[in-house]
């Protein structure tokens, strides 16, 4: 089985994003793989050992995204591929569609492409299902369970988290699917694993390697800011008893009328 | 025939999702400003009524794919039938609600329409007669504001971010039905089935979330059954602390959440986590009970209506955040809170 997993490099979630002089700042905190696509990685890792065959990482982004790269290797990945093109930056989840499909279908012969359920910098969470459409391919988005893939017959039966609760989804093969959080742990790279991360060279693709021209993208950010200083007064409720308090505090609560 | 702005209405098996309602309303105030009124989009399964809705909602007319095939969401033939739609209408600007299906939906079709999308969108404005929207990024720790310069504008809005409008059943408009053939690629996913359709009520939609983080399982007077490991122990107290959590969250109707530490420890499942990695919530109402209130917690919180913080630490970051807290032991605390309501709300 061909698996490819994408991830993308974002700041660390415990980082404190500002904006100074209209420009993104998370201080001296690291950049670090998309914590969700890290449990993209060790479920394409999971279905490598059931399944066999191998599993590819790749990721659009600058030189800085080879990090995100090497630590999917550290975990278990065979190989990984940067794809990166000075045309890429301010790209939209459009344009990254149509780019990590083209990388996709250049690996060629992939079972499945996995994805995590977003990245935390943008917050989109449209790239997998954008993804997909460009592909053909079945879109399974927000995975909690693969409970079958039959790599013979080309079916994979997986569970969605929706709001409604659990959905069974039965797709058929290749697929695009990302996960959340309920898939499993992702693994610690191992010491070994880091040492052949930390070896590895790590092909680049431009856009000409992927017979892509440079994209136009529909969506552009003309603005970026820290969001209104939250306002509040902070009162703390006494009392001589729990009780006390906790009337104290209902009948405030019930003033403020949001129930 | 269509308006310039479209909403689609988003409903599972039938039954609307309370957001399509706050899109019309939405929509609407766009209309005000670039002309035309609201036109809803209804795909589905006999869900001729909720076209109906729509109007009596504010949408001006309705387009209804109505399509014994399209009884489950799926989201390639929904999306199929959404694009066909706008490719033979042009409509400017096509909101749907930042649902599971609708941010799907709304990815699929900007591939199909060669245009882009806007997901999860908290304010709208018109500049220079073209839509901006505000979303927010790095889990509301930032602001930004797009705009999409071909049409049709795909945005999705933030449940809740918007408000909800009256229904007026003495409003009409249009239905016109329309046949869409659904190619066979559309036919990739089948819905086999509905698991665990939990009966409480959604985070994301709940207008009251109470959360428990590590505090709950600090509770030095109780005594585990004596036959668990220190684990099962820790594990087995923060599930009697999170019982008084669901029992606050019970009478004011609304839904359970955790700080991402009791989730790790093992304390709840997984779709219960409020932050960052977990879901973005923006209740009337957010109580955080033994939540020290990391910046990870609050990027899922912070926009909540009114939050109050119980924990024992005075100290802990929530209460900067909180416009009311007590300093005490949530043990002592939540179902203080629970009788009070109870008594108040009458329940």
């Amino acid at each position: 089985m061909k698996i490819v997993v994408c991830v993308k490099q974002v700041p660390d979630t415990a980082a404190k994003v500002v904006v100074e002089d209209g420009k993104v700042t998370w201080g001296d905190a690291p950049l670090v793989i998309n914590p969700w696509d890290e449990y993209a990685v060790e479920t394409g890792l999971q279905q490598q050992e059931a399944h066999g065959g191998d599993v590819t990482v790749i990721s659009m982004g600058d030189e800085s995204a080879k990090e995100a790269l090497k630590h999917a290797l550290a975990m278990g990945c065979g190989e990984a591929v940067l794809i990166s093109d000075p045309a890429l930056s301010g790209a939209d989840s459009v344009t990254t569609a149509r780019v990590l499909a083209a990388a996709i279908r250049k690996i060629a012969d992939v079972d499945i492409a996995f994805f995590g359920k977003q990245a935390i910098d943008g917050d989109g969470g449209v790239t997998a299902a954008q993804t997909a459409r460009v592909l053909g391919w079945s879109a399974l988005t927000l995975v909690s369970t693969i409970s079958d893939l039959d790599i013979g017959n080309s079916e994979i039966q997986v569970e969605r988290s929706t709001e409604e609760g659990r959905q069974i989804v039965k797709g058929r093969l290749p697929a695009v699917v990302s996960v959340v959080k309920d898939i499993g742990e992702p693994r610690y790279p191992s010491f070994m694993g880091i040492r052949k991360a930390s070896r590895a060279t790590i092909p680049e693709w431009h856009l000409a390697e992927l017979n892509l021209e440079a994209p136009s993208p529909a969506v552009s950010w003309p603005e970026i800011m820290n969001p209104p200083q939250r306002e509040v007064k902070t009162e703390i409720i006494d009392g001589a008893s729990p009780q006390e308090k906790a009337e104290k505090l209902a009948d405030k609560i019930l003033e403020e009328k949001v129930l | 025939m269509a308006d310039k702005i479209w909403v689609y209405v988003d409903h599972f098996r039938g039954e609307p999702h309370p957001a399509s309602w706050e899109a019309i309303a939405a929509g609407g105030m766009l209309a005000e400003q670039l002309g035309g009124g609201v036109t809803a989009v209804v795909i589905g399964s006999a869900v001729e009524g909720l076209a109906q809705q729509a109007i009596h909602f504010g949408a001006s007319e309705a387009l209804l794919v109505d399509n014994p095939a399209l009884q489950d969401f799926r989201a390639e033939p929904y999306a199929t039938a959404l694009s066909k739609l706008a490719g033979d209408n042009a409509p400017e600007v096509i909101l749907l609600p930042t649902t599971t299906r609708g941010r799907e939906l709304a990815a699929m079709a900007a591939m199909d329409l060669d245009t882009g999308v806007m997901p999860d969108v908290t304010a709208l404005e018109v500049q220079d007669g073209a839509v901006v929207v505000t979303r927010p990024v790095y889990a509301g720790k930032l602001l930004c504001k797009a705009r999409c310069n071909r049409i049709p504008q795909l945005i999705t809005l933030r449940v809740r971010a918007f408000s909800k409008p009256e229904a007026d059943e003495s409003r009409s408009g249009t239905l016109t039905p329309i046949e869409i053939d659904l190619p066979a690629g559309d036919t990739l996913t089948e819905v086999v089935g509905y698991s665990q359709a939990e009966g409480s009520v959604s985070l994301t939609d709940a207008a009251v979330v109470v959360s428990g983080g590590r505090g709950v399982a600090v509770n030095p007077n109780l005594r585990p059954p004596s036959d668990l490991d220190d684990k099962e122990a820790e594990i087995w107290k923060a599930q009697q602390g999170f019982k008084l959590v669901k029992e606050l969250a019970d009478v004011l109707g609304g839904a359970v959440g955790a700080s991402r530490a009791a989730v790790d420890a093992g304390y709840i499942p997984y779709e219960h986590q409020v932050g960052q990695t977990g879901k973005v919530v923006s209740p009337d109402l957010y109580i955080a009970g033994g939540i020290s209130g990391a910046i990870q917690h609050q990027a899922g919180m912070r926009t909540s209506k009114v939050i109050v913080a119980i924990n024992k630490d005075p100290e802990a970051p929530i209460f900067k955040l909180a416009r009311f807290g007590i300093v005490g032991d949530l043990y002592d605390v939540l179902p203080a809170l629970t009788e009070a309501f109870r008594k108040r709300l009458n329940k």
